[in-house]
This record gives structure tokens, sequence and C-alpha cells, in this order.
């Protein structure tokens, strides 16, 4: 059994050491908030946070995460700064497909918790690695730009 | 358009009782003519409409006020989920607060207006829903009315609607308290709807109804799909296009834990596990020899040459006027290119699947999907069941772009060959390898023109060929979409271009190269090559005659008024005559596809081989614009597609394999090459058309015009790559 700190509560699960955080959160935990897309951290959709760092879930086996806290698109509700970039987010009506858009939302969140005045040049930098096939690319850099005047 | 419509003679309605007490309103629409399903070879004489299964609702009104519309097309980006409900609130003078929206299964009464079958495609949904849901809106009004009436014992004249109520001089009733009264009235035959002078919701930019769910991680995708007993599949699918399995040994496989089962299916080897970790590492470990068929020498670069080869003969004509090759023997001036456009995969971010649980009599299907009944066909002819004994429940779709909608059913006809193999419920998932090896690509174009130009530099001869696989050829679609020999998709942006209208001496031919590659309508479909090909040779034209790109265009678009609207409102809000910041360039494009018409401006550097494009100024003419913040999101998505495909995309065979294999590869757009993209509507009346793709078709040509205003260098074969360098 794998002991892992999911979203500040403790779970056991029946996993092997090698299964990516992804696969233990959709297929043995039955959290399906965190989405596949690419299974070799190419785009970003099964961002999560590990410490408060955004890793990408597909490539970063459950042992890794031993000891640490992760945290998942389903907590960002009660995250001070998710929940701000959460309604930056439904202000600006980025969403289109939606498929992409808890990884961005995890990414856009763990940049702007660092850095409370994004530019341009930072928010490329911080989510260039999370694809959106629908090209909401221009209302996510307007809803980034949005949660940082709320959280100033 | 507020005439009172005489529904009763070109729909069948029905109002029914629901069970748990509300009312249902249903319409079909007869349909005489259709595409064809999966195993058909005519449409039935009734097909669609006349058979009512039940549950046939458009739209649920519930005891407790709340308004279910459900959506005969898939929500796949696009906003129908928000835009089909607002043509039924207008006509309703619903709380639009009240507004819950559920995918509609597969069954008759949801075909397509146009089509007779269900799909979602075409950039066709709103124009084709518009009378439809708005006559349901309508007549649940006039029914709640009428109850209202019959409650108060007043005229139903002294009655009106506000805002989810029945109101009268002294009283207002809410729709859910007359809900079930309503459900057993007569329905009536004639609904007067709105005069669009009255519209509170439609034409007013309108945030999504679906967004809360999409950003907290609850909205549900196929992907998503879990329920006890469930297993998970992958797929070996042979590496070369019509391979097949000669032996294989799971021995391996079965020793991972987690590994239920393996078995093999008519496209390969499937690995049935506990979850996709243990069917992925099940699968690696699989040993299988293929005998790799014919294809196993192909090569992206042969078939170049021999799509040249093919250009040098005689094609099947597509559309002629005059004499061109006369024509051109004559003349002084003339402009020739050849162009090429790659194969291109959809890759939408939610990798392909399907949930299929298979019972005695019966089948539940679990997918996004943009094609149900289709679906449904193929499902039910490969368990001998009837169609309607497969149930199809849509999720939402992480993205189509016309993945999703194949006349061959590919990924929901395997899933279906999984779960009966295995004998178990089981969801197949396909990686992200496979959805960028496994086919259904655009298919590559060769197109070459020869065009004479007159004193004036204007073309008076256009011989234009073009080479391609065809997209609807061996499909049920065949018979509807390819006549005397040439498919519509292949030659759509050529043979009917305004261009070659006004040119007296034209001839369009096509070549239909027949190959294993399975390919597929991929977002604008034959307008995204064919828009690249002439908006740039219109270009290469305006630069021969030494005239300005724009100037020239006007002039030979001078009887198409649509598309000069939007070039004209491009232009100025391009500011196109003031010059730009130094080391940026213009170009413009304008092309028509799927009704609607739209203009861009590309505004580009290039500095060191490396392009820039900075911003991009759209317009459109789609007509009417129902909800203008998803038209705007949907011309925003059509720069993001259009452009990572114009700068990086390209699927490429060598050694009978696609070259590229996941987004390290197969390179799409990202955040830091986004430009700045600003949309303008034509305020129009004219024929209402689509927005999901007539965004597309203009952004190629307007970059790479406006990469020869900076360099000189004419693109003439996509994806841009290092071209520059």
């Amino acid at each position: 059994m794998i002991k892992l700190n999911i979203n500040g509560k403790d779970e056991s699960l029946d996993a092997p050491e090698d299964m990516p955080i992804l696969w233990a959160l959709r297929d043995v935990l039955h959290m399906t908030g965190t989405k596949f897309g690419c299974g070799m951290a190419q785009c970003g959709a099964c961002t999560v946070h590990l410490d408060g760092q955004p890793i990408r879930s597909c490539i970063t086996p459950v042992s890794m995460a031993a000891g640490k806290k992760i945290t998942t698109i389903e907590a960002m509700q009660e995250d001070q700064v998710g929940q701000v970039v959460q309604a930056a987010w439904r202000e600006i009506d980025v969403v289109q497909c939606g498929y992409c858009q808890s990884g961005q939302i995890m990414a856009a969140t763990a940049l702007l918790t660092t850095n409370h005045k994004p530019t341009d040049a930072d928010i490329d930098a911080a989510m260039s690695g999370n694809i959106c096939r629908c090209g909401t690319y221009p209302r996510i850099r307007a809803a980034i730009h949005a949660a940082a005047e709320k959280l100033a | 358009m507020n005439a009172p419509l005489n529904i009763s003679r070109r729909t069948f309605i029905k109002a029914t009782a629901l069970v748990a007490g509300g009312l249902v309103i249903a319409f079909a629409i007869p349909q005489a003519k259709r595409f064809l399903l999966p195993g058909e070879t005519k449409a039935p004489a009734d097909a669609g409409g006349s058979k009512l299964p039940a549950p046939n609702a458009f739209l649920r009104i519930g005891t407790d006020n709340t308004i279910t519309v459900l959506l005969a097309h898939s929500e796949m980006g696009q906003s129908i989920w928000t835009t089909l409900p607002m043509l039924i609130a207008e006509e309703l003078d619903a709380d639009w607060s009240k507004i819950q929206v559920e995918h509609a299964g597969a069954a008759p009464q949801y075909v397509h207006t146009a089509y007779g079958i269900q799909i979602t495609g075409g950039s066709s949904t709103t124009w084709s829903e518009f009378d439809r849901y708005r006559q349901a809106g309508a007549l649940t009004r006039a029914l709640l009315i009428n109850a209202a009436a019959q409650e108060l014992g007043v005229a139903k004249e002294t009655l009106r609607t506000e805002n989810g109520f029945v109101v009268s001089a002294d009283k207002k009733i809410s729709y859910g308290e007359l809900a079930e009264a309503a459900a057993k009235l007569e329905t009536p035959t004639t609904v007067v709807l709105k005069d669009p002078k009255d519209w509170k919701i439609i034409g007013k930019a309108t945030k999504r109804l679906d967004s809360a769910a999409k950003i907290n991680g609850t909205a549900k995708f196929g992907q998503d799909v879990q329920f006890e007993g469930l297993k998970t599949a992958m797929v070996a699918r042979a590496p070369v296009f019509g391979g097949k399995v000669k032996s294989f040994d799971a021995s391996a496989s079965k020793q991972i834990k987690g590994v239920q089962n393996v078995v093999q299916v008519p496209t390969g080897v499937a690995v049935i596990a506990d979850n996709y970790w243990s069917a992925k590492q099940g699968r690696d470990a699989l040993k299988i020899d293929w005998d790799l068929g014919p294809n196993a020498g192909l090569d992206s670069k042969k078939m170049v040459e021999d799509y040249r080869a093919l250009a040098a003969t005689t094609g099947t004509v597509a559309a002629k006027t005059g004499d061109s090759q006369a024509a051109l023997k004559q003349a002084k001036t003339v402009v020739k290119a050849e162009y090429i456009a790659p194969y291109l995969a959809h890759s939408p971010m939610e990798p392909l699947n399907c949930t299929v649980k298979i019972d005695k009599d019966a089948c539940e299907i679990w997918t996004g999907t943009q094609m149900q009944t289709t679906d449904q066909a193929a499902a039910a002819k490969i368990l001998g069941l009837k169609p309607e004994q497969v149930t199809i429940h849509t999720l939402f779709l992480g993205g189509g772009f016309g993945r999703r909608a194949n006349p061959a059913a590919d990924f929901v006809s395997e899933a279906v060959q999984v779960a009966k193999a295995a004998g178990v419920p089981v969801k197949t998932v396909w990686s992200r390898e496979d959805d960028v090896k496994g086919g259904y690509y655009r298919p590559m174009f060769l197109h070459q023109a020869n065009i004479a130009l007159d004193d004036k530099g204007l073309p008076i001869a256009w011989e234009h060929t073009a080479v391609g696989q065809s997209i609807m050829l061996g499909t049920p679609f065949e018979t509807v979409m390819i006549k005397d020999g040439v498919d519509a998709t292949s030659v759509e942006g050529t043979a009917d271009s305004p261009y070659l209208k006004g040119i007296a001496n034209h001839q369009v031919q096509l070549h239909t190269v027949k190959a294993d590659i399975p390919v597929l309508w991929w977002r604008s479909v034959g307008h995204s090559h064919t828009a690249f090909v002439m908006e740039s040779l219109i270009d290469e034209l305006a630069n021969a005659a030494k005239r300005d790109p724009l100037e020239y265009r006007r002039e030979l678009l001078k009887d198409h008024p649509r598309h000069l609207a939007a070039l004209n409102l491009a232009a100025e809000k391009a500011d196109w005559e003031k010059p730009l910041p130094k080391g940026v360039f213009r170009g413009i494009a304008v092309h028509e596809s799927f009704g609607s018409f739209v203009a861009q401006v590309a505004e580009v550097s290039v500095n060191a081989g490396e392009v820039k494009v900075h911003r991009m100024i759209s317009a459109i003419d789609c007509g009417l614009a129902v909800n203008p913040e998803s038209l705007t999101a949907q011309m925003q998505s059509s720069v993001s597609f259009g452009l990572g495909a114009a700068l990086q995309s390209e699927i490429t065979f060598k050694d009978g394999q696609v070259q590229q294999s996941n987004f390290h590869d197969y390179q799409v757009l990202r955040m830091k090459d986004m430009p700045k993209v600003e949309v303008y509507i034509v305020p129009s009346t004219e024929k209402m058309g689509g927005v999901g793709e007539p965004g597309l078709p203009p952004v190629a040509p307007a970059v790479t015009n406006a990469i020869f205003a900076a360099t000189g260098k004419r693109i003439r074969t996509l994806p841009i790559g290092t071209q520059l360098a």
C-alpha cells in the first residue's frame, strides 16, 4: 500500500510504485478532474501541485510523492489563489471544450501564487507547456491578468 | 420571420406528460433524403421522424421550474451548450438562471434538419436549429399560456409571459406550476415566433453555461466514465496502414499486474486491464508478428513525386468555362505555381476513447461523438442488434475538429469489438501516440495552377489541378458527396471560387488518389488547403501585376458583396493604408466557407528565419450572430488551430510508418506563439452561415502573404517550418 496526501487528506492505495500520479488519481481514487493528454509531459493537461509546485502527473510516479502534498483541481475552490483564478476564468468566459482547463488552472494558480503581477513574458514562460487545441490562449492570458489584479 | 408557422405541415409534434410530472416537447422533421448510415445502401422511405420512441424531448419543464434543454448536437467547445438554449429561452421567455442542459440520446427525432443523420459538423448547428429550437420554445410558451388561461378562467389573449412566469392583470404563475396542466392540453398547430426587434437574448453576447463544471474538474468527458466492473483496454494496431496480425505472444503481457485478458480484434490485439497504466504496460509487453501488407514502402517524398506525375496527366473536370488552355497559349504573362499541403492529425486534447457495455439484446455506449446515429448503426451491425437497442450516452467532447465524426465509426466500432471479445464492460482508450499515428488525417493535397494575365495584370485564364485523396470515397456519404467522380470536399474553395467565376476561361481538374491512409474532414475540410492555395495565388498575381493586394482583391471581388464587406472591414480595422512599426509586415486573405465570409489581416515579422505573428485582425459576415461571445471565441480558436498547423504541423511517412508520435514532434500552437486576435462582425441580415470553421481557411494565406511582404519569399508548401532559416 502506498500512502499519499491528496488535497490535505491521507489516502492509502493499492498501486505499483511506478504508477504515475495521474493514473493513481484517476483510476485508483476515481478523481477524474485531472486529465490525461499526452503521457509524456508535453501538454500539461495532467498538471497538479506537489508541495505547491506545478508538476506533470503523467510522468511522475507515486513513489516520488511520498511525504509530500498533492493538490488537484478538486481543491482549487478552497485555495485562496485558485478560487480567484476560477472566478476570472468564468468572468472572461475562457473555456471551450474544457478538457485542458484543469491543467491550465493549476498552472495559472501556481504562477500567481509565486508571482503576483506576471508580465506577458512571465505568462508565456509559465503557460507554454499547457496546450489548448481550442485556442483559448488569449482568454487565459486575460484571465491571469484579471486574477492578478484581484489578488493585488 | 414573425408570420405564423404551420408546424403540422412540416413537423410532427408531440406533447406528453412526463412520468415525474412536467412537460415534454418533441419535434421530428420527416426526411425525404438523408446521408446513409453504415450498412445501408439507400435511405428508407420513412427515414427519420416518423417513429418517435420515448423519451423524445427537446425540452423539459420540471415542477421545480427548472427548464432542461436537450441538445440534438454535441458540445465540443463551440458553445452549442449555450447557443441552442438561447433559442428556446428567447421564445419561451424563460428565466435564464433556471436553464439546465443535457445531451440528447441517439434517436431519429434528433437528426440534423438538413443532413438527416445525427451529426455535429460543417459549422451548421446554429443555422440548422435556428427554427426548430425557437419553435420548441414558442410552442411550449403557447401551451403554458393555454394552461394558465384555463386555470385562471380568463382569455389567453389577456396573458403575457415574463422570465419564467405567465402573467395576468393581477396574478403570476410560474412555468413549473403550469407544467403538468400544460402537458394534458392539445398541442397548438401554429405558433408565432417573435419579431427580431423584440429579441432579448438572441444576438446578445452570452456567457457559457458549461463554465462552472469545466473549471472545477466536475465536467464529465468520455475519459471520465467509470463504473463498477469497468475495465480499460488498449489496442496494439498495425504500424503500417493495412497491416494485419500474423501471430502474437501475450505471455509477458499477462504477467503484468492488473492485466486481465488479451484478445485479438479486427484492428489488432487488445489488452484488457484494471486500469490504464496496466493496460499500457501490458500492451508494451506484447510480441506481435505483423504482416505489414502492401503499404510498407509508403514514403512522403515519393508520394509528392507521384502526385506531381499525376498532375501532369488529364484529370476529372470539376469546373470548366471557355478554353483555358488556348487562352494560356496566347497570353504574354503567365504565372505558374505548385502548392503542397500536408497530412494533418486533429489531435484533440482528449485522446479518443469509448466505453461499451453489452447485455443480452442491448448495448450501452458512452463516448464523445459528433455522429451518434452513425455510431449507433455501426455498433448495432457488429452486435446483430437493432439500432434502437443501442443506447448512446454523449459526454462532453474534449475537442472534435472532425475527428469524432467518422462515417466509418472507427473508434466506436473498435471499442464494441473489444467489449464483445472481452465479454466484460470495457473502456477502450487511445494514447496520444495512437492518436497521432492512427490515421483519419486531413489528406495531403498538391495543387498546380497556370494563370494568364492581361495587360492590366488581371487574370484572363486559369488552369488549376488538384491531387489528393477523397474523404468521402468508400463511406456511406459517397452517394451524396461525390458527383461525376468529383468529391465536393476536394474542390470546395477552388471549383466554386469567386475569382474563377469572373474569368471567362477556367478549368479545375481533380485527380483522386487511392491510398490506404485513412482520411477525414479536419476543421474546415477542403477549405483548409484550398484557401491557402487560392489566396496565395491571388497574392502572386497582385505582385506580378504590381498592385496592392487589398486593392487587387477589391477589383476581382467587385461582384461579391459579402466577400467585399468582410475584406473592407478587416482592412479598415487593420489600418491597411497606415505604415506599421519597422520590421512588421501585413498579409491579407478572404475566403467563404460554410456559408460565412471571413477576411483576415496578419501582422508578421521574420527575424533570423523565425516567424512571429503579432496580431490577427478578423472580420466575419455570418448573417445573424446569435451569440457574439461564442462567435468571437470560435474566431480566436480558428486562428490558433490554423496558425499552429501553418507554422509547424505535418504528418509524414517513411518506410510505411507515420514519423510523428506525440506533441514534441507533431507540434501545435502554444501560448507563446498565439497572436493578439481582434474579431469584428459585419452587421448582416444575409443568410446565416457557420462560425466554427470559417475563421480557419484564411489564416495560413494571410500569414504567408505577410511573410512574402516581409522577405520576398513565397511559401508554397506547408508547414512553414524551417523554410525561412
